[in-house]
Formats: structure tokens, C-alpha cells, sequence
């Protein structure tokens, strides 16, 4: 397929003796939004890490554009991790951290030209007030646009998210996901969310992969969400029935 | 007051201690940051081992000193990564381990101790020439690996895993940020001693934690806290005939002080 941005093909990790990723086969184009969902321990935070080479894969085969995803350069793929990781008691302004997406490090004295990219990054998710706010003040939701900003400044063919719903509110979440919507529209970057929102999945996704260490599901969110995927993933269906009944399921 | 420098020991004092207040309040920023600050009381103790270990073998201490808390601070970072423990349980067995080592090679040969207590609580009168040369080419060292340093140490201070992610030697550059404290506490421990030194790495980056807006900021104020206070406590600790590092130490807590009451209780 020539718009196929991101493929993994028989992906496996392991992390000591276990297997925590096993037999992992997706194909992404670009503009998608795949979401990711599984229970804890599935092993969807390490799908995440080992797009991002923080974990080697123990098998397969990943590529983004049709080269070892290894090789694409650090701009080519955007982060926004789970706010609660982050120091919220480092002194810094909102600018400079989406400035530190320039150049791999902590800027110092920030130049006019650079000042003036984070703020053109900012305004594109609604953040340029916040630019010389200190981290420290903003809330969840605020940092999370700030990150985004933060990804979207070099333009990057994927954006990866991890669980942007924790320590975010409703209202903060519904904002973020409509901004990675319009994010994927203005760059047509493609976007991995994991996320334990089946709502913004359905909503949102293009795709979605069910994970419980191994595949279990992938395709369209109407594809992947059934009451057989669901109970495989989850070992149980529980608040998903609403989604089937949404979907025309007839399961529920 | 102009007396004073006509002495060269106090000249040498002086000279060392702007570089060593420059070097700590720097390397703190880091440490106070990443929430290392018993990393320093650890390695000040590691450091006693080896000035222990330099006077029973009859070498000048700091050319054992050096290596042997670079090799201490490197396994504290080895262990803190490779196994399952917490970085300050790490600490805690090298720390004990290295002040028991210093305790025997003390008991050694009893006629060191006087010397000892200067290395523990620090004097203004043991700078050598020697120091000065160390403690110059350790700041040299630093200072021309500041452009590149200190904006990924910045970068893995606020977010390791987004810096990995962008592909900067994060573990490689904590080697790094090891060995540089590792070698800045054993250059600091003729001004401020032992026991003292875990302070000088803190305090002044601590203080400036609480006025700075931004973390280039912290550090210029930090290091400009670092030199000022170095040089008053040292003129204070040769007035009042005390000790110099505890002197030091407590200017800097005054200084932390007042930065607390009048900018950091709002965090």
C-alpha cells in the first residue's frame, strides 16, 4: 500500500524471562488513529516504548515509511507521556519545553527565531497564553497541550500518546483528543493513543489493536470491538456492552 | 581586608574556593533536580576512604582520593540502573562501606589524625598549589563541556524517557554527571570538608530552586550563590578563626533563608 506509514510485522518483547509482546501484526496509513486497548500488564506501554526504542524488540520487524523505524530520526516521531511522569517541580516555561524539541536538549537562552516557532506550535493547540506560564501552574490538561505542541512542532509522521485520560479531566481529555484530531488533519500525521477510554476510542480511532501480551484484535474500531474480542482481551465484557449497541451489535 | 590577600594561603583558599563553589553550585542543580541530594553526602564520604586510604599509603590523599570516589560513584550508578534497588539504598551501602574502610586505614597509623580532621571539616590552610592545579583543570573540564552538557542533563533531568527517545546517551551522560561530582567533592573536600560537603552541593542550588523561573536560571543563580558565599564564609571563617566549611555552610543557609521567606513559599 503506498500510504502505509507504520508497519509491524510479528513483533515480539520480551522483558526478562517473560514474554510480554508476542505476534504483533498491524499496518497504520498515514492520518490514522490507532487506539490501543488492553488491561493492565497487556503490554500496551511497551508497544509504545519499543516504537520509541526505549525497549528492543526481542522479534520482528517495525518500519515507518518503509525504513527501520530505528533509522527515522528523532523528529519523526512525537511523544506525549502520561503527565503523572512527569517533574512537575522543574522550573521551566511552557515555551521552553516545546522549544526543547529543537536540537534534543534543554534550551538555554531561547533566540527570537526559536521563541517564535514554540509559539507558532502553541497557538496550533490553543496554547500560545500559556507560553510563559511555569509548568509547575498549568493542570493536567494544559501540560498535555503543551506537550502536544511540543510533538507537533517538528511535524512528525507519528504521534504517540500514553494514556492522555490520567490525571486529566473529562472536559481536559475531550479537548485533547479533538486537538489530536485536528493535529492529524493539518500534518497527516498518523497517531498511536493508548488508552483505557473505549468512548474516544469508538469516537476517535481509525483503528484499533486489542492487546493482552499478544494480539488480539485489529481492524476498524466496528472490526476489532466485539463481544469475543472484548471478553479475550478483558475477560469480560463489562461496560463495553454500551459499545456494542452503539456499533448495531446484536451481542449484549 | 586587603591584608588577608596578601597571604598566599589565603589567595589559595580564595582561588579554591570560587572554583569548587562555582563547580558544586553547578553539578547541584542536577543533583537537587534529579533529587540526589544524599548522592553528595554519599560521595563526600567515599571520598573520606580514599583521602584515608592516600594518608596511610603516605601519597598525597587527593591522587587516591579521586579514583577511588569516581570508582565508587560509577558502581553507585551501575547498581542504581542494573538491579532492582533504589538509588539512595545504593548510596547508603557504598557510603557505610567507604567511611568503615577510612576508619580501619585510619587506625592504622594513628599519627594521621590530625591531618584527617582537616579533610573532614576542611581548612583554609591545607589549599596546596597542588589543589589550586586540580580543582583549575577539573573546572576546565567543565566548563568546556557546559554547552554540551548541560542541555542534556537538563533534558534527562525533566524527562528521561522523551530524552531517550530522542536519541541522547542518557545513561552514558549520568556516567558522566557521576564521575564530574565524584571528582568536584574530593577537589571541594580541603575547603569544606566531609562532612559539610553533601551542603555545598545543595544548599546553594536548593536556594536558588526557590527564586528561579526557569532551570537556566537556577543555575546561574546557583553558581553565582556558590562563589559569593565561598568567598564570604571564607573571609568570616578566617576572622572568626572557625572553621572553614562549616562557615561557608551556614552563610549559605542564610542565604537560603531569606530566599525562602521572600520568594519560595509559594513554590
Amino acid at each position: 500500500m503506498a500510504d502505509e506509514l507504520l508497519n509491524i510485522d510479528d513483533l515480539s518483547v520480551r522483558l526478562g524471562d517473560r514474554e510480554v509482546l508476542g505476534s504483533i501484526n498491524i499496518s497504520i496509513p498515514n492520518g490514522a488513529l490507532l487506539a490501543v486497548l488492553g488491561p493492565n500488564g497487556s503490554g500496551k506501554s511497551t508497544l509504545l516504548k519499543t516504537l520509541l526504542g526505549l525497549v528492543p524488540a526481542d522479534g520482528g520487524r517495525i518500519t515507518l515509511r518503509g525504513r527501520p523505524i530505528r533509522d527515522a530520526g528523532p523528529g519523526q516521531i512525537g511523544y506525549v507521556p502520561q503527565i503523572k511522569s512527569l517533574d512537575r517541580t522543574f522550573p521551566a516555561r511552557a515555551v521552553e519545553l516545546v522549544a526543547s524539541a529543537h536540537g534534543g536538549r534543554w534550551p538555554g537562552r531561547l533566540s527570537a527565531e526559536t521563541r517564535s516557532a514554540a509559539l507558532e506550535a502553541l497557538g496550533r493547540v490553543g496554547a500560545a497564553h500559556l507560553a510563559d506560564r511555569s509548568i509547575g501552574v498549568l493542570s493536567g490538561g494544559e501540560l498535555q497541550r503543551v506537550y502536544l505542541a511540543r510533538s507537533v512542532a517538528r511535524r512528525p509522521a507519528l504521534i504517540l500518546l500514553d494514556e492522555p485520560e490520567t490525571g486529566v479531566d473529562a472536559a481536559g481529555s475531550a479537548d485533547l483528543h479533538d486537538l489530536v484530531d485536528r493535529c492529524r488533519e493539518d500534518n497527516g500525521s498518523a497517531v498511536i493513543l493508548v488508552t483505557h477510554d473505549w468512548e474516544a476510542a469508538m469516537h476517535h480511532a481509525t483503528h484499533v489493536l486489542l492487546l493482552r501480551n499478544r494480539q488480539v484484535a485489529f481492524g476498524t474500531p466496528a472490526e476489532a470491538f466485539t463481544e469475543e474480542t472484548v471478553r479475550a482481551a478483558f475477560g469480560h465484557v463489562g461496560h463495553a456492552h454500551a459499545m456494542f449497541s452503539f456499533h448495531g451489535s446484536t451481542h449484549g | 581586608m586587603a591584608d588577608l590577600l596578601s597571604y598566599p594561603f589565603m589567595q589559595r583558599a580564595l582561588v579554591g574556593g570560587i572554583l569548587v563553589g562555582a563547580m558544586a553550585s553547578y553539578l547541584g542543580v542536577f543533583v537537587v533536580q534529579r533529587r540526589l541530594s544524599f548522592l553528595g553526602a554519599g560521595l563526600s564520604h567515599a571520598a573520606f576512604g580514599g583521602i584515608a586510604l592516600g594518608l596511610l599509603l603516605r601519597f598525597e590523599p587527593l591522587t587516591v582520593a579521586v579514583p577511588f570516589t569516581l570508582v565508587v560513584a560509577l558502581a553507585i550508578n551501575w547498581v542504581r540502573r542494573h538491579t532492582r534497588l533504589a538509588g539512595d539504598t545504593a548510596v547508603g551501602v557504598f557510603f557505610a562501606v567507604a567511611v568503615a574502610l577510612g576508619l580501619v586505614f585510619l587506625s592504622l597509623r594513628q599519627q594521621i589524625s590530625t591531618d584527617a580532621f582537616a579533610y573532614l571539616f576542611g581548612s583554609i590552610l591545607a589549599v596546596s598549589n597542588t589543589d589550586i592545579g586540580v580543582a583549575l583543570a577539573m573546572s576546565a573540564v567543565v566548563l568546556s563541556t557546559l554547552p554540551v552538557l548541560w542541555g542534556r542533563w537538563a533534558y534527562a533531568s525533566f524527562d528521561p524517557e522523551s530524552a531517550r527517545a530522542d536519541q541522547l546517551p542518557v545513561d552514558r551522560d549520568d556516567y558522566l554527571l557521576f564521575a564530574f561530582l565524584a571528582v568536584t567533592i574530593v577537589i571541594s573536600v580541603k575547603v569544606v570538608g566531609i562532612v559539610l560537603m553533601a551542603a555545598f552541593l545543595v544548599i546553594p542550588a536548593a536556594a536558588a530552586r526557590l527564586i528561579a523561573p526557569t532551570f537556566v536560571a537556577m543555575t546561574w543563580i546557583s553558581v553565582a550563590i556558590g562563589v559569593l558565599t565561598a568567598v564570604g564564609g571564607l573571609f568570616v571563617s578566617y576572622l572568626a578563626d572557625v572553621p572553614s566549611g562549616a562557615t561557608i555552610v551556614l552563610v549559605q543557609a542564610a542565604v537560603f533563608f531569606a530566599a525562602m521567606f521572600t520568594r519560595g513559599r509559594n513554590g
